[in-house]
């Protein structure tokens, strides 16, 4: 795992490097990124802009709409709703366009190592 | 003993009975450092979920926000919303390539493409600081619950009590390991779930299921009238205490993906799969729960004393939900209120037991397999001999975090979570996204960001108005320090608004002053590791 002087682990296998050149993996890395990116800004956004509102926009979230329930409350449960879609659209995009991609680059990682032992 | 008190007692006894019973089914399986770190890897994603609800629902939770509601009313949400936001980070930016490309401590990931033993060092001191402080709060609120339930204010008897959690916790993580730990974490997860939905229906039905009475009870309880349910009433005051709460809801949305305690689950499953699915399942048992939490403030506001005098109020609120539980119950003196009181409180007792075992497993975990084995011993050193010293160092860890626990009861178990979460969105998060990220990221940008950060959250909060300086509104003193000290220059009570941006820029700062390129040469194999799974630790076969 470490060598001699425990500085950095030497690199364990050739067939990563070509791993990290075939086209399957480019295209992964992109479907990956294509969602996480952008979701993140969009999450943390909103999260932040509630924040912001509960501190500088009392009016607003004061309002009431129904009895006692205010806008506070409302967008306080709406930031409950939005994670739980958001979590659910990434588990599909992940099991619809990620992992097959991941299980194909791997197989190749398993035919590469196969017969050499394990490489660590 | 009177019969509530007999009562209660049972039931501590009896959850403790049930999780040492499975600690020790659990340990006839525990041999070599994969099952004792990591379980074998053989939990399923619905299990881990289960134990990672478990891991991540702690006394902060259940006492701490509940009793923050109760006092502060909308504020205390805050909490709920910031710490269920926070798992999509874990979500999409972590659990998956961090199950990938490590092995049984947060530091593996990082020592896959720097030099071993810096990284392993610093990330190691952080992993114990943060786990400490989360054990701090869990001690505490051992410590509220016994107050409460023998109605003495005794030194001595609260001292005695952490004292019992910290060896009982002590005891589950050297003989257990990890798989031990993992099933106490599922089983307190279901007994939670069960306490909650119980006490949050008996509430809801005192309003006849009228989400908008409940509000206006809790709001005409506490004289405060409308504001209780607004924005504002603990952080609005002034500019410092706005931004405090922005502080604050920065730290709990970006510290829970640096929490060692959570990092470590994501090795118990077999594939980067199940980690997803672990969250999943976390995402959806811990947002219900902090759903509940909701009726639990607002019914203890609505139902409970919660003036300057009361119970509710004097352990700054950790103890509403227990009191709650009696008063739904039928109140003090009656049965059904002793009975749901020790029930609920015997709940709270399994959580923070669950929670301060997942902690020390973490920071034991962390010194013998990065400190000892391979800073120390650099590798060279048989997987026997590494579980012992993981074994020493969970003694060690708790005895410090007992003697931590005893001054520091008056605080709110809520609020030293919080921190917690500052230490590890500064010290950790940065470090971690870059080495995921950024391919130029290297041994001294990873060291820096995470000194940086933890330095500068430690120094921050031991220079605010939490330490020392402190005063409530009647003059009396609310810091840790006595009153006649005074060294606080830092406004804010969460330090995370300055010292997280400090983490990312200390570790951008490191990273290009330095002239490594092992680093940047090894994220290409890294990457695709991260990224597939290929070449990833295997679950070990029966």
């Amino acid at each position: 795992m470490t060598d001699e002087h425990g500085v950095h682990r030497s690199s364990q296998h050739p067939i990563y490097q070509e791993l990290h050149e075939a086209p399957d993996f480019a295209e992964l890395r992109q479907r990956y990124r294509s969602f996480v990116i952008p979701w993140t800004v969009a999450f943390l956004a909103w999260y932040l802009l509630y924040v912001i509102m509960s501190n500088w926009a009392g009016g607003f979230m004061n309002t009431k709409l129904v009895g006692h329930i205010n806008v506070a409350l409302v967008f306080g449960l709406l930031q409950f709703a939005s994670t739980f879609l958001i979590a659910w659209l990434y588990a599909r995009h992940m099991n619809r366009h990620v992992d097959p991609l991941a299980r194909k680059l791997e197989a190749r990682y398993d035919a590469a190592i196969k017969g050499e032992g394990a490489p660590r | 003993m009177n019969g509530t008190e007999l009562l209660t007692a049972g039931l501590f006894l009896g959850v403790v009975l049930v999780t040492v019973a499975i600690t020790f089914w659990a340990s006839r399986q525990t041999t070599g450092t994969s099952n004792f770190y990591a379980g074998g890897r053989q939990f399923s994603g619905f299990q881990n979920g289960m134990a990672v609800s478990g891991d991540y629902m702690s006394a902060a939770s259940f006492l701490g926000i509940s009793g923050l509601i109760a006092l502060n009313g909308y504020d205390g949400f805050l909490y709920s919303i910031g710490f269920l936001v926070a798992w999509l980070v874990a979500l999409l930016l972590v659990a998956e390539l961090l199950r990938n490309s490590g092995r049984y401590t947060m530091a593996d990931q990082l020592a896959y493409r720097m030099k071993q033993r810096p990284v392993r060092t610093a990330a190691a001191t952080s992993t114990v600081v943060v786990s400490i402080f989360y054990l701090l709060a869990q001690m505490v609120g051992a410590g509220a619950l016994v107050t409460l339930l023998l109605g003495v204010e005794s030194e001595f008897m609260k001292a005695v009590v952490i004292a019992g959690v910290g060896l009982l916790m002590i005891f589950y993580v050297t003989v257990g390991g990890m798989k031990g730990t993992t099933w106490v974490q599922i089983v307190k997860a279901i007994l939670l779930m069960a306490g909650t939905i119980l006490i949050t229906f008996l509430v809801l039905a005192k309003f006849d299921f009228n989400i908008s009475e409940l509000l206006g009870a809790a709001s005409g309880n506490t004289g405060k009238g409308e504001a209780f349910l607004q924005p504002g009433l603990k952080y609005g005051i002034d500019m410092t205490s706005k931004l405090d709460f922005v502080s604050l809801g920065i730290a709990l949305v970006l510290g829970t993906a640096g929490l060692p305690h959570i990092l470590i689950r994501f090795y118990t499953v077999p594939t980067a799969k199940a980690a997803r699915t672990s969250v999943m399942w976390a995402i959806g048992l811990i947002g219900s729960f902090y759903l509940m939490t909701l009726a639990l403030g607002f019914g203890a506001a609505a139902l409970l004393d919660t003036g300057p005098e009361s119970k509710v109020a004097k352990s700054s609120g950790n103890l509403a939900s227990p009191l709650l539980a009696e008063a739904v119950g039928g109140g003090t003196g009656s049965v059904g209120g002793a009975v749901l009181l020790a029930l609920i409180s015997a709940v709270a007792f399994a959580t923070i037991l669950a929670v301060v075992a997942g902690l020390t497993l973490t920071s034991a975990s962390s010194v013998a397999h990065d400190l000892y084995a391979n800073v120390w011993k650099k590798g060279k050193v048989s997987e026997k001999q590494e579980v012992k010293v993981a074994k020493i160092s969970a003694f060690v860890i708790g005895g410090v975090a007992i003697a931590l626990a005893i001054p520091a009861q008056k605080l709110n178990i809520a609020f030293l979570v919080a921190l917690a979460f500052a230490v590890a969105a500064s010290a950790n998060l940065p470090s971690l996204l870059y080495n995921l990220f950024w391919k130029r990221f290297n041994t001294r940008g990873a060291t820096w960001a995470i000194y940086g950060g933890l330095i500068s959250c430690l120094v921050l909060v031991i220079s605010s108005p939490v330490v020392s300086g402190k005063l409530n509104a009647d003059g009396t003193n609310a810091a840790l320090l006595p009153k006649t000290i005074d060294f606080s220059w830092f406004p804010l009570d969460n330090p995370g608004i300055v010292s997280i941006p400090l983490g990312f820029f200390f570790g951008w700062l490191g990273t290009v002053t330095s002239k490594e390129v092992e680093s940047e040469a090894a994220y290409d194999e890294f990457e695709v590791r991260a990224l597939t799974g290929a070449g990833a630790e295997q679950a070990t076969p029966h």
